[in-house]
């Protein structure tokens, strides 16, 4: 198991370097410039200085190793830093944003805790529920219970985020008026109160990305359950006089868990990547709406540690699932 | 050696004896989909947009962007059941935008645009897929190399890739083809080679069991090329995975095509597509909600038909798969956007 986690970790590492190339590559082809935005009364000189200040005075090769560095060892550097206080990446150029000279960095940590909050408490909600609903089908397969659910996990995955969003403000908030549109990120939890109107305002975004997973989940949940119902360990179970209750959520319930908690594994980044429409519908400043604006701000460095940071998540939890697949189930031995 | 003239008559008499005795494949498949509810209605309700799409400008003959400020903000027709002072008229019946332009003859012409990108992308994801997944499960020489391109690709961080895609690619294009062609060759393209990895792995897998079986062993010892062994043995037996992804693959360009316009990346502002109607009105929503509800119901009830489309094809196509018709296989589909 070891050597293959190995091995699978020594494999990532050439195909997200081979990712930062391509998505540094297709953005070379940008025509965003950054000193758009510098006045003309300054002069050219001074531009060229302020060019070669943002790293941009090199060819494009050196800069994507220059853009490595920073992200791979002076971005870390910079964290440790701030940790413990020390100096380690003093004077070094850190990833600037080309829409206000800012790291790039310190703006995705401003936004990563209000993308976290709604994406994780949606993901724990849409597992909460997709767990009965999936196992609970499954038993009683066929019934009114399995194809009222089947229908509503049919609907829940076809209706496109953009539109279940907007439905649920135009029926929650317009019309019943009890959650605002807007999910104001600077509100501040300090009291049962304000603790209140922050579950109010996450209850539209967090229902909309949950309704979406709760689809998924509850499927791949009930067809899973379905595959174990039928094998000889839950017949010799019931032969040796167990409760059907005991049957069910101890002995199929655990077995049908391996491919499901592989799954939830798979779709993390999904909903990351997810959010992204999610958060341009309610206004909540995360990275997702941070991508976006940078996007239409030619602001590239920002794309570019967006976009592999998307990438990272994907590698990652593919490796986790993987991984967690082996550990979790002896039968499977991957060497 | 026999003489073939000998064998003209048996073998004319087997014809003739074909079309009573054995039901085609395609007769059994269909046989099997019309017992599947769901699927017989998704199957009518596309028959039914598509036709709304394709023949509805001919009976409600109203240019979709023409513009008519006395007309502006009618509400649809039925508002009068509960408000009787409602702005409503004939012309309009399901209302019209706030420069005047006519609600129902937008939501045409922007399902026939929704509609073919649809299709068109998911037709090019197929042909990438099955064409790639193909190679790599026939030649085992470059099956590690293509395989590990597709797990490249399904690495890639897609959304943010095709909204890049989109941004750069788009003036140049547009002047290349003109503003409406250039985009909708763009967003066919990118959705296109975003989403056939799926199709890929599939088609590799079964071409991988095909290629063991007898009849591909018997037809390569008599000395068939590769190329017809592919075109006459392979690929008539991978058809039934391929239809499966391909009506995934329809309802995922139709989904991603949306999400695009949606994010004001798609097609440009005077040029409607479902998705596109749906943003230009959340921002009077409060106002005039149907204007949202009846593109949003337009692409959810699309794409809800061709998934249980989806879903009865697989099942009369793989009679194995349909006695606990469940989930696992194949819906690990694209990350919902």
């Amino acid at each position: 198991m070891l050597t293959y986690t190995l091995r699978r970790i020594a494999f990532a590492i050439p195909t997200l370097l081979i990712i930062a190339a391509a998505i540094f590559f297709l953005l070379e082809l940008a025509p965003g410039d950054p000193m758009a935005s510098v006045p003309l009364t300054v002069p050219s000189e001074v531009k060229e200085q302020m060019r070669q200040a943002l790293g941009l005075g090199e060819p494009a090769p050196v800069r994507f190793m220059l853009w490595l560095r920073q992200f791979f060892w002076i971005e870390p550097l910079n964290v440790v830093d701030a940790l413990f206080g020390t100096t380690f990446a003093e004077g070094e150029l850190r990833i600037i944003s080309w829409q206000n000279r800012a790291p790039v960095f310190l703006q995705i940590a401003e936004r990563i805790p209000q993308t976290l909050w709604v994406v994780g408490t949606s993901y724990v909600v849409a597992i909460l529920i997709a767990m009965p609903i999936g196992i609970y089908s499954a038993y009683r397969q066929y019934s009114l219970f399995d194809q009222a659910g089947t229908f509503i996990t049919m609907v829940g995955f076809s209706v496109p985020p953009f539109f279940s969003g907007v439905l649920v403000i135009i029926i929650f908030s317009v019309q019943l008026g009890w959650f605002p549109t807007i999910y104001d990120t600077r509100h501040v939890v300090n009291d049962w109160s304000s603790f209140w109107v922050q579950v109010r305002q996450m209850i539209l975004p967090v229902m909309v990305l949950a309704l979406q997973i709760t689809s998924q989940l509850s499927r791949f949940m009930r067809a899973s359950v379905l595959d174990n119902l039928n094998q000889d360990y839950v017949r010799t179970a019931r032969a040796k006089g167990l409760v059907e209750r005991r049957v069910i959520l101890v002995h199929v319930l655990r077995n049908s868990l391996l491919p499901v908690v592989t799954v939830i594994a798979l779709y993390v980044p999904a909903i990351f990547s997810g959010a992204i429409i999610t958060e341009q519908i309610f206004k909540v400043n995360g990275i997702g709406q941070l991508l976006i604006t940078a996007l239409q701000a030619n602001d590239w460095p920002m794309v570019q540690t967006l976009s592999f940071i998307f990438a990272v998540l994907i590698v990652l939890f593919n490796l986790i699932a993987d991984v967690l697949y082996g550990l979790l189930d002896p039968r499977i031995r991957y060497d | 050696m026999t003489d073939p003239l000998a064998n003209m008559p048996l073998r004319q008499e087997v014809k003739s004896m074909r079309p009573e005795r054995v039901r085609s494949q395609w007769w059994d498949i269909w046989a099997q989909f019309r017992t599947h509810k769901g699927a017989l209605v998704g199957l009518g309700f596309l028959v039914f947009i598509t036709l709304f799409v394709t023949l509805g400008p001919l009976l409600w003959d109203v240019d979709p962007g023409k513009l008519n400020p006395r007309n502006k903000d009618f509400r649809p027709y039925y508002t009068i059941l509960w408000d009787a002072d409602a702005k409503v008229g004939w012309q309009h019946p399901l209302g019209s935008d706030n420069l005047g332009r006519d609600i129902m003859a937008n939501l045409m012409a922007g399902g026939r645009v929704s509609l073919a990108v649809g299709w068109t992308a998911m037709l090019l994801a197929i042909l990438i897929g099955t064409v790639i997944g193909v190679l790599a499960g026939y030649f085992r020489a470059i099956d590690g190399l293509l395989m590990r391109f597709t797990d490249l690709v399904l690495s890639l961080p897609l959304l943010p890739l095709l909204l890049v895609m989109m941004l750069l690619f788009r003036d140049s294009l547009r002047a290349a083809f003109g503003p409406e062609n250039g985009i909708f060759i763009l967003i066919v393209v990118a959705i296109g080679v975003t989403s056939w990895m799926q199709t890929a792995r599939i088609v590799r897998g079964d071409v991988l069991a095909l290629k063991e079986r007898e009849f591909v062993l018997a037809a390569r010892s008599i000395g068939t090329p590769a190329r017809r062994i592919i075109r006459r043995h392979v690929l008539p037996n991978v058809l039934s995975p391929i239809m499966v992804s391909a009506t995934l693959g329809l309802a995922a360009a139709i989904i991603t095509e949306s999400a695009l316009s949606f994010l004001g990346l798609g097609f440009p502002s005077d040029f409607p597509t479902w998705g596109k109607i749906l943003f230009d009105s959340t921002d009077r929503m409060t106002s005039f909600p149907e204007r949202v509800i009846w593109p949003g119901l337009a692409i959810s009830l699309t794409v809800l038909a061709v998934n249980y489309i989806g879903d009865g094809l697989r099942d009369a196509l793989d009679p194995a798969y349909a006695v606990n018709s469940g989930a696992i296989a194949g819906r690990t589909g694209p990350p919902p956007p």
